[in-house]
């Protein structure tokens, strides 16, 4: 439910206007930060901008860097979405507990949760040296990267699609299974449609999340460098006139991305 | 028919069923009144098979269903809040059970078209249904509860988000449309009016309990006990004691009055409850009357309610009648007025105390 008060503009409510200027605040902070990187990079630094369009090590970072987060997102969007219907329609014993554990990656520092991926994870870890003998290599390959990113964002994506079920009146489903629907029929046909905006915006939150990793992925791989680990990188070894070009490089194409999917899932439902 | 016998439901303690058994027949209206919190819309989910009750049947043309999932039951279902899938325009909303039965096309449409005329919303089919008012709403809902030609109908307080003119409007479709369809209906309502208008029986239900199964009359005039007759708004109830019985019915004595009343099994001396609607009680000057059960009173205060006025009389005891704001009128009645309180023998019903 959504309230807003329309017949009223915020000019004439006084305390509405204080509370725009406070947040104001906030909003300045973020875009004085990041007007200031891409205006240096794009005005006083083109040539170095133009370098690094060209420098194949940066392309493929960023590539891998959204191409591993759409694949983490592909996975808890593939997990999550039958986790997020059971939480947004069953009251369970332990149901907290499981809430608990999806709001964890959140709240632990990230080099952390690297830590406790790469114990697990390694070859000689607890699952990683099954994983190895079935061709999976989590250790400095693609598959922890993808891993990582999957850790910290998955909590984004099971929140979204939770409260999109949640938001979806149940008598719906009801009334589906009276007129002949089956349980899958009536999830498929009714409720996973009318959830869509809370689903693509939990996916573009997780996608985001994972792109913008980089303390989980950098214990577990460091090799093959994702766009953080390479500005990084780039920043010891060459300073900030190296490092801006790829981060302002990142921003755009995160950017245009976002804005991307938003548009497309801007329908009705 | 539908018949449920000893259906239990412990829903977390928040709504319990306790032994529910009706049975409703081929072709019937059946209305389940009932407070809000009485279990009225888990019974008709349970009916439906949305939930399976903890112990107990029901069955449907003789067959035991309790275990069928709904979409084996071929039962048509209509919410309080209609649950128009919201991504589909009425059609594909009225279309959808059709089309999960593999309906063909030129099937589909001879179906809606017919429905359509029949409930008179053919403007509204390529309508988005959040556009629709509440009465729209309805009638679409109803038409996607008919298309799948349901064996039983549940109608889940059908009218109680309406504005009244629409709801009167609604509801008087609703007898046309049963009279010609005969479709087996359980309507599950907290608003007696309704019951009145439609059931063929009405059941009551309190507390997860069917208190009282009868005809509207039954119901209404003849409640079981103090709880039904509270429920159903008879407001005059009397404790008295039994002075005589015979053949001509039960002499009672009522804080010093002889009151007659049909006749039922009571021993001389036992207390009993006496019960009258204020409608069956008619005001007069009260000088010039035969009436054997007649009252003198003072009028305490009117209640204007529309079509008719509610008449609290102070006659040692406190009466209230219903009657006509042209009755008022004529006989000149405002508080602290001196009136005759009559009513006939045979509008009086006694319960146990």
């Amino acid at each position: 439910m959504r309230y807003v008060e329309i017949t009223n503009s915020m000019r004439k409510n006084p305390l509405s206007c204080i509370f725009f200027l406070i947040g104001l605040v906030i909003i300045l902070f973020v875009v004085a930060t990041l007007f200031n990187l891409i205006f240096k990079t794009l005005f006083l630094n083109m040539e170095g901008f133009r370098d690094i369009l060209n420098d194949p090590a940066v392309i493929s970072s960023i590539w891998l860097t959204m191409y591993t987060s759409f694949l983490a997102t592909l996975i808890a969007m593939v997990l999550g979405i039958p986790l997020a219907y059971v939480l947004a329609r069953h009251d369970f014993f332990g149901k907290q507990i499981i809430e608990s554990f999806i709001d964890i990656p959140v709240i632990i520092p990230h080099t952390v949760a690297g830590i406790a991926l790469f114990s697990l994870l390694m070859k000689r870890g607890a699952i990683g040296g099954f994983f190895e003998s079935i061709g999976i290599v989590f250790q400095d390959s693609m598959w922890g990267i993808v891993a990582a990113m999957l850790f910290v964002s998955y909590p984004f994506f099971v929140n979204a699609a939770k409260d999109g079920f949640a938001s979806v009146n149940p008598n719906l489903e009801k009334v589906a299974r009276t007129l002949g629907a089956s349980q899958s029929h009536a999830f498929f046909h009714v409720t996973l449609p009318l959830s869509v905006r809370h689903i693509v915006s939990g996916a573009i939150m997780s996608w985001a999340r994972g792109v913008s990793e980089f303390g989980a992925v950098v214990v577990i791989a460091y090799y093959p460098m994702i766009a953080s680990t390479l500005i990084l990188y780039r920043f010891n070894t060459g300073g900030l006139a190296e490092s801006q070009p790829i981060a302002v490089l990142l921003i755009i194409m995160c950017f245009i991305t976002f804005l991307a999917f938003r548009l497309a899932s801007k329908k009705k439902w | 028919m539908l018949e449920i016998v000893n259906v239990s439901n412990d829903w977390n303690g928040i709504f319990a069923l306790k032994d529910i058994t009706l049975k409703v027949n081929d072709g019937e209206y059946f209305v389940i009144l009932g407070p809000t919190g009485a279990g009225k819309t888990l019974l008709m989910e349970i009916i439906a098979g949305l939930y399976y009750p903890d112990s107990g049947k029901v069955s449907i043309s003789n067959k035991d269903v309790t275990q069928l999932p709904p979409e084996k039951r071929n039962i048509g279902f209509l919410y309080q809040d209609y649950s128009l899938f919201p991504h589909y325009d009425s059609r594909s909303n009225i279309e959808y059970g059709l089309k999960i039965r593999k309906v063909p096309k030129s099937e589909r449409e001879t179906i809606i078209e017919g429905l359509s005329s029949m409930l008179d919303i053919g403007h509204l089919m390529d309508r988005d249904v959040t556009t629709l008012s509440g009465g729209e709403q309805q009638k679409v809902a109803m038409a996607r509860a008919l298309a799948i030609r349901p064996d039983i109908l549940l109608l889940d307080e059908p009218f109680s988000a309406l504005d009244e003119a629409t709801r009167n409007r609604l509801i008087g479709d609703m007898k046309e449309l049963h009279k010609k369809e005969r479709i087996t209906t359980v309507h599950v309502t907290h608003s007696q009016e309704e019951a009145m208008i439609l059931a063929d029986r009405i059941a009551i239900m309190m507390d997860g309990r069917i208190v009282q199964v009868g005809e509207p009359k039954e119901i209404f005039y003849k409640p079981e006990n103090l709880e039904v007759a509270k429920f159903v708004r008879i407001e005059n109830i009397w404790d008295v004691d039994v002075i005589e019985n015979s053949d001509k019915g039960l002499l009672v004595r009522l804080n010093g009055y002889e009151v007659l009343t049909p006749p039922y099994s009571k021993e001389i001396g036992e207390r009993a409850r006496l019960l009258i609607r204020p409608e069956d009680i008619v005001l007069g000057s009260g000088e010039n009357t035969s009436a054997r059960n007649r009252f003198m009173g003072t009028v305490e205060s009117i209640e204007y309610r529309g079509f008719f006025n509610m008449v609290r009389i102070d006659c040692g005891l406190p009466v209230v009648a219903a009657i006509t704001t042209q009755s008022v009128q004529e006989l000149g009645i405002e508080a602290g007025s001196k009136v005759g309180v009559f009513f006939k023998s045979t509008a009086l019903h006694v319960v146990p105390i």
